[in-house]
């Protein structure tokens, strides 16, 4: 039994703060509750299935149902796959509702690593029981360093270039620009991101995306309480999600787990990424985007850096407008898990609600895609592919 | 302590890998290998991640490999190396690379493991240009 077409998303909602001082991480949960369901039309007691990943506090969906007064919850999911958690919570929340499990789904994020920075509050530790953590951690692994030698891999492989990883940046930048909320609204130039100060070899600072605080919300709900409400419904085509990692020392750096996690949903939406109008793509670095592009099948592997030059990736110039909203190298990336905000621009593409600037005609089919992880070492991929009604 | 910044080493020793470590000390590299399926693995396992066999043990391995990709953290003071290294016996196992012009690193370049002093008489493998 697949998911195809026997769920909705009926809404969503970004948090516009980007630096949450003077809020508390659950309070930040709640807020986006409230604002993902009154842009469904809902009320909390509707909610009868919850999810959320380890960015929630405490045991997740316990203390968070708890604290928002959800008192009708039958089905909670708490799986967590880093940054890509909430789009397998989609597929996972469509598996529910397609099983009858539930009506009315409700999946929050949210996040304040601005905040805690200025409150000293230290960061979080990678768990000691982790059993790479005592053959990994003596060498000084961090986010950045771990993506910055995937690139360096794929430009020695197959010749991609720090210019050609840059449009990735610039295709962001010229979106941020109409995004009243992005984080970074100034247009940037191949040059401007080459010249940016080197942070890991190859990667420059203008590779890396932003760090920000706030979050999001998405209700999902079962055909039937979607035609009840007046919201344009946004259906849920098909799902893939897939780990990768060292393969016991078999390393391989130049592709992620979208190579599988991308065609299971593909074949189950019935669609190829020729079909695809608009795509949301993670973009923690340049590179994890020209690597998820290759993996989805929008080009051969290896062509990566040719696929994303001379804007093809900036709405209305190139033949795949990515990421509308600014993305995480410009918008937004709330606690450093980038999935979430994937999904919301991609639901606002096919409602026809992006910026008027940035928005996609006849945006029927759209697909989100979640890197979770580390393209370096071990990830969680999640690929959900959405359209519209009549899709 | 910032991202960019590289942790002071504190090893983490337990019971399934206190051999690889008592080997480090004595400077010597020891690599997972299942006497089942007769592969190496790495980081060391005792249930072989290829066949699932207990039949496991360490053996000790050249100390020879080259540099699969690598990247220099250029915020930490000072800024270092980390890589990932094909050893000769077939895995690749994350390291630091030391003791080198950091500028002149290449992939592909041959190095040998040398080690480093961790603490607690401890040591860790790092490697340098062969």
């Amino acid at each position: 039994m697949g998911i195809n077409g026997k769920s909705y998303i009926v809404g969503i909602y970004e948090h516009p703060c980007r630096a949450a001082l003077d809020k508390t991480l659950p309070q930040l949960h709640a807020e986006i509750a409230k604002g993902a369901l009154a842009d469904a039309g809902l009320s909390k007691d509707d909610v009868d299935a919850y999810f959320c990943a380890g960015d929630a506090p405490g045991l997740g969906p316990i203390n968070m149902i708890e604290y928002m007064g959800l008192n009708n919850v039958r089905h909670m999911d708490s799986t967590e796959t880093g940054g890509s958690s909430y789009i397998v919570h989609v597929n996972h929340a469509a598996q529910a509702i397609a099983a009858g499990h539930c009506n009315v789904a409700l999946i929050t994020l949210a996040g304040r690593p601005v905040a805690d920075a200025k409150e000293g509050k230290p960061v979080r530790y990678y768990n000691q029981q982790a059993p790479d953590f005592p053959f990994e951690m003596p060498y000084g692994p961090n986010v950045t360093n771990m993506y910055a030698m995937c690139a360096m891999r794929h430009m020695y492989e197959y010749g991609t270039t720090s210019e050609q990883l840059a449009w990735i940046k610039v295709a962001a930048s010229h979106h941020a620009q109409h995004n009243e909320q992005a984080r970074l609204r100034d247009v940037v130039t191949v040059e401007d991101v080459v010249n940016s100060p080197m942070i890991a070899d190859p990667l420059h600072r203008l590779d890396c995306c932003v760090i920000t605080d706030g979050g999001g919300g998405i209700v999902m709900v079962s055909p039937e309480v979607a035609k009840s409400l007046k919201r344009t419904r946004v259906k849920v085509l098909g799902a893939g999600e897939a780990p990768k990692h060292l393969a016991a020392g078999q390393v391989d750096l130049t592709y992620s787990g979208a190579c599988w996690s991308g065609p299971k949903a593909f074949a189950e939406a019935g669609v190829t990424p020729t079909d695809i109008k608009y795509a949301s793509i993670y973009d923690s670095f340049t590179i994890t985007v020209l690597e998820t592009l290759e993996d989805l099948g929008f080009c051969k592997k290896g062509e990566g850096g040719k696929f994303v030059s001379d804007g093809n990736l900036i709405s209305g110039v190139g033949k795949l407008p990515f990421n509308t909203d600014g993305g995480g190298l410009c918008n937004n990336h709330p606690g450093n898990r980038g999935g979430m905000t994937k999904v919301l621009e991609a639901v606002r593409q096919i409602r026809g609600e992006a910026h008027p600037k940035v928005q996609v005609r006849n945006c029927d089919i759209a697909l989100a895609h979640g890197t979770g992880g580390l393209l370096g070492s071990r990830m969680g991929s999640a690929t959900v592919i959405l359209g519209s009604e009549d899709a | 302590m910032s991202a960019d910044q590289k942790s002071k080493i504190n090893l983490v020793v337990n019971s399934e890998g206190k051999p690889y470590w008592e080997g480090a000390a004595k400077g010597q590299l020891l690599i997972r290998t299942c006497n089942a399926c007769g592969k190496a693995h790495h980081y060391p396992r005792t249930i072989c991640p290829h066949c699932f066999s207990e039949d496991t043990a360490f053996v000790a391995a050249s100390g020879n490999g080259a540099i699969y990709s690598y990247s220099v953290t250029r915020q930490a003071k000072p800024p270092y190396v980390i890589a990932y290294v094909t050893l000769d016996e077939g895995v690749t196992m994350l390291t630091n690379i030391v003791d080198c012009e950091i500028d002149r690193i290449r992939i592909g370049q041959k190095v040998r493991v040398k080690f480093s002093e961790a603490g607690d008489g401890y040591a860790l493998p790092v490697f340098t240009s062969a």
